[in-house]
């Protein structure tokens, strides 16, 4: 704002333009304090709905936690007999995440490293579009789509894999006893990693664009081939930034719901054989809550609550990671 | 005058040693695996898109789009709807809250808030609540709403959908606004004007084209999803254009109970649904995408 | 101070060969029986008619030089005037710059760097470059002077001693012997610089280029450089770019003058106006605008 002069010796004060600190208050003056009240109401919106979300999920939850305690960590889901430990179920989640993220990091890093280091400049908008696209696609078609389409061959694929691996001993106790009906955490976990690709690729792609400039010319001056100076200089530099992108793309497989509901086969186990069908916190839910009721309903609303403290877990954790990652680079992500 | 003799061509200096060549290799090999990504992640989405057009387009029809589900599942006939009708209305209602809300609060964020502590936390936690998965919005909403009212409606599920794009569409208004130059903003004060009028005929404008963008982007994905509504609107044959009584239903929900089915009608049905659904939502990411592509900041690149 | 390395009797008069119509290399004549051989100067590189065009405009044209080895070759004038931008093309650095092209000869021992069979990476392994800014990886003293042999395939054995020659060659060992674990981001702003031609040195290349080296440094630091190029002339052929003309004067044996002009469309386009002996060029240039850029009468 213009400093206002003061006024000069000797001069009476010269009466202001009409309306400054004369009568009434300005026009817009009231809309003015209005809009920021109205904004600022919004604003707090969020932390409302995010109190409200912790609070009535853990209150109806309540007889569940009351009725287990630890227990509720158990892996002995069977309504039928009175028991709901979800160890099973957080087991599920994790395992399936795990599996989209060994499948989507490769080639989120692949497809980051052609747009930033190898593609033409035309080519990269068109690439970041068609990227994006995949994760247009609802998740529910997903399911669908992969339930007749995916579903019976990659039943015939884990067979003849199992076969193949029976005689080694650590990968045939991952392999072994392929679900016929190709229903597992393995396809579970193979869709799931469709769908976090676009989220992985776009957040390593901006951290890949931020390499700095002198430090690629460094390596080139060096003679290093362009592979080279991606591994020398690229990653080396990205290392923050990618464990962040990780971590967002498990966040985001942790919450995948009807896709997996789908293609799990909603069996709560707790194995680490990948090919067997299994359960998550999220499908669970989508399968089961419709007709449940009592303390199961109670279980179900209590793994909703525990789904939302990995979430916000994992989410805070990658953005610790972005800090700390931000401060000793002094890059901005 | 003598001459400096330039070097006799010998043996080429130049020619790649044997170890080189390996490095040269390697770094084709590594060039193709990384193009390879790419194609790798683009073949699901072709043989998808590719499929569900053809299946879809068997049952997909006018009176499939307006006719109502049929009153035993398992027999031909019907259509979709009442689930069309649903999830354009519960997608509309929850884009009527949460759009403004969430424009409002993202200039809060960025026009009043800027660093101050109490803006740094909701920034935070509305990333936090961008990531709270979307069936744990559903659970909410139930718990909220549907025990205390006891009727599960079609607001029921817009409030849940609300509440999953409000922080998507705070966020994309923060990142919009903080784009616009400083200078715009503050030629407007220059001129006299105050903080609402500056953002209302300067700061907007120019952050239009990004914000609307944004905001077709969040319900296009509201438009997908079916979690939030599982539980929330119940299921209903009729076409229920009433937001408030009765229970309703939508496209993503049919086509998660009716993809389980042994019947082959069911899964047609199914099949056309998600037809119609990916049509929907690829207008809505196209039109986002267009109105980026035409109205941004017509500055100089 | 360094001392002119021959008699001008010896010495081709080049700028004329500058305004002559190009023709393409100039045929060489073979020595006399009776002239002394350890006074034969090989080239390393020759440019005729270059050009380099950035997305169709042109920034730099007809520039033609003959660069010898175990020379320190200095490329001054205003800044815009092209003189970076030909010092890329010796080692392709161009071809890392999207809308670059690289139009007319670059030979380097008698071989065209820029022919269709020639690995851009294994020219820029024989020939080397420093930069304006410092640039260290962020790894270790040691890491960053082992990179480059690393590449090559030296043997993890040969490392001290290869990192311990190279940071000695840069007069830098001494003050890094003992800290070689520390990053290399740690050092000041000169020892940086030395650091990176440590660097650029453990790959025993042919030539050095450094693009103004000095120029984020303090004076003591540039000193200190000035005095490691005369005693690394021996063993590389160096050409600096520096728009510090006192430099080019203490350190350089050719110097190599630059200038902007003004096309038609108002863009500036660089050109080469004189090279010659540095005592030459400084004492008694032959272009009026040469002579007008070092009494500082313009630029």
């Amino acid at each position: 704002m213009a400093a206002i002069a003061p006024p000069r010796e000797n001069e009476a004060p010269v009466p202001g333009p009409r309306g400054l600190g004369v009568g009434k208050p300005p026009p817009g003056r009231i809309t003015d304090r209005l809009f920021r009240w109205l904004a600022l109401a919004s604003g707090l919106l969020v932390l409302v709905i995010l109190g409200l979300i912790t609070y009535t999920t853990t209150k109806n939850a309540w007889p569940w936690f009351k009725a287990e305690g630890l227990g509720i960590f158990a892996d002995n889901w069977n309504p039928a007999k009175g028991q709901f430990g979800a160890g099973a179920m957080i087991f599920g989640t994790f395992l399936v995440g795990v599996i989209a993220l060994i499948i989507a990091v490769p080639i989120s890093i692949g497809i980051a490293l052609f747009v930033t280091e190898i593609a033409p400049n035309w080519l990269r908008k068109p690439i970041v579009y068609a990227v994006d696209l995949l994760a247009a696609i609802p998740s529910v078609v997903y399911g669908l789509w992969a339930l007749f389409v995916l579903v019976q061959p990659l039943a015939d694929i884990y067979s003849s894999i199992s076969s193949a691996t029976s005689g080694i001993p650590i990968v045939s106790s991952i392999t072994a006893d392929p679900s016929p009906t190709g229903l597992s955490f393995m396809t579970a976990g193979i869709i799931v990693s469709i769908m976090i690709i676009p989220i992985v690729t776009s957040i390593t792609r901006e951290v890949f664009a931020t390499t700095p400039q002198p430090l690629k010319e460094a390596a080139f001056g060096l003679g290093a081939t362009r592979w080279e100076m991606i591994r020398g200089s690229v990653f080396p530099h990205s290392r923050g930034g990618l464990v962040s992108a990780v971590m967002i793309g498990l966040g985001r497989a942790i919450g995948e719901t009807i896709a997996v509901a789908l293609l799990i086969g909603s069996s709560a186990q707790i194995t680490a054989k990948v090919f067997q069908p299994g359960d998550t916190l999220a499908s669970a839910i989508a399968n089961q809550f419709g007709e449940a009721v009592g303390e199961q309903r109670a279980a179900l609303i209590g793994m909703g609550v525990v789904l939302l403290v990995l979430t916000v877990g994992v989410g805070i954790m990658a953005r610790g990671v972005v800090t700390r990652y931000d401060r000793r680079t002094g890059a901005s992500l | 005058m003598s001459t400096m003799t330039p070097a006799v061509p010998g043996p080429s200096q130049l020619a790649p040693r044997p170890r080189s060549r390996a490095r040269r290799i390697k770094n084709v090999v590594a060039a193709f695996v990384i193009s390879l990504a790419f194609v790798v992640a683009m073949v699901p989405l072709i043989f998808l898109v590719v499929y569900v057009v053809q299946r879809g387009m068997k049952l997909f029809s006018w009176s499939f789009l307006t006719d109502d589900l049929p009153f035993v599942d398992r027999l031909p006939g019907g259509g979709m709807g009442p689930a069309v009708i649903g999830t354009l209305l519960i997608t509309g209602a929850a884009a009527l809250m949460a759009i403004p809300l969430g424009v409002l609060g993202g200039i809060y964020l960025n026009e009043y808030g800027g660093k101050r502590p109490l803006a740094r936390v909701v920034r935070f936690l509305s990333e936090v609540m961008t990531g709270v998965p979307s069936i744990v919005m559903g659970l909410f909403i139930y718990t909220l709403v549907v025990l205390n009212t006891k009727e599960k409606n079609g607001f029921a599920g817009a409030l849940a959908l609300a509440c999953l794009m409000l922080p998507i569409v705070i966020r994309t208004t923060d990142q919009m606004l903080s784009l616009v130059p400083r200078e715009l903003r503050e030629g407007s004060y220059a001129l006299g004007s105050r903080r609402v009028r500056t953002i209302r005929t300067v700061v907007l404008p120019n952050a239009a084209a990004g914000i609307v963008s944004g905001a077709l982007l969040a319900v296009a994905r509201a438009a997908g999803e079916t979690a939030p509504l599982l539980f929330v609107i119940g299921i209903t044959r009729e076409t229920n254009t009433s937001l408030f009584k009765g229970p309703n239903t939508a496209l993503s929900v049919q086509i998660f109970t009716n993809a389980t089915s042994p019947f082959t009608v069911q899964q047609d049905r199914a099949w056309a649904a998600a037809f119609t659904l990916i049509a929907i939502v690829f207008i809505v990411t196209i039109l986002a995408r267009l109105v980026t592509a035409f109205f941004s900041r017509r500055q100089t690149a | 101070m360094p001392t002119l390395v021959q008699p001008t009797a010896n010495v081709v008069d080049v700028t004329t060969d500058v305004d002559a119509p190009a023709t393409g290399v100039d045929v060489p004549r073979a020595p006399a029986p009776d002239e002394e051989p350890e006074r034969q100067r090989e080239l390393v590189f020759q440019l005729r008619d270059l050009e380099v065009r950035y997305s169709g405009h042109t920034a730099v044209r007809e520039v033609a030089l003959d660069i010898a080895a175990n020379e320190i070759t200095a490329f001054i004038g205003p800044s815009g005037c092209g003189k970076t931008t030909v010092l890329r093309c010796l080692n392709r650095m161009h071809d890392l710059t999207p809308g670059a092209q690289v139009i007319g000869q670059v030979t380097y021992h008698g071989e065209s760097l820029y022919g269709p069979k020639v690995d851009a990476a294994e020219v820029r392994r024989r020939i080397g470059m420093v930069f304006q800014k410092p640039n260290p990886f962020p790894k270790t003293i040691f890491d960053n002077v082992a990179y480059g042999p690393k590449l090559n395939g030296r043997k993890r054995s040969e490392m001290p001693d290869i990192v311990e020659q190279a940071l000695t060659r840069a007069a830098l060992w001494d003050e890094v012997k003992d800290k070689l674990k520390h990053s290399g981001l740690s050092l000041s702003g000169g020892q940086q610089q030395r650091l990176c031609i440590a660097r650029a040195l453990a790959v025993e290349p042919d030539v050095v280029l450094m693009d103004e080296p000095c120029s984020a440094l303090d004076p003591i630091a540039t000193a200190r450089i000035e005095d490691l190029m005369e005693e690394l002339k021996r063993d590389f052929t160096i050409v600096i770019v520096t728009h510090n003309m006192q430099q080019a004067a203490r350190t350089s044996d050719r110097t190599a003058f630059f200038t902007a002009e003004i096309d038609d469309e108002g863009r500036r386009v660089g050109r080469l106006v004189e090279f010659d002996v540095t005592e030459k060029i400084f004492t008694a240039p032959t272009d009026p605008r040469t002579e007008g850029y070092i009494t500082g009468r313009f630029g």
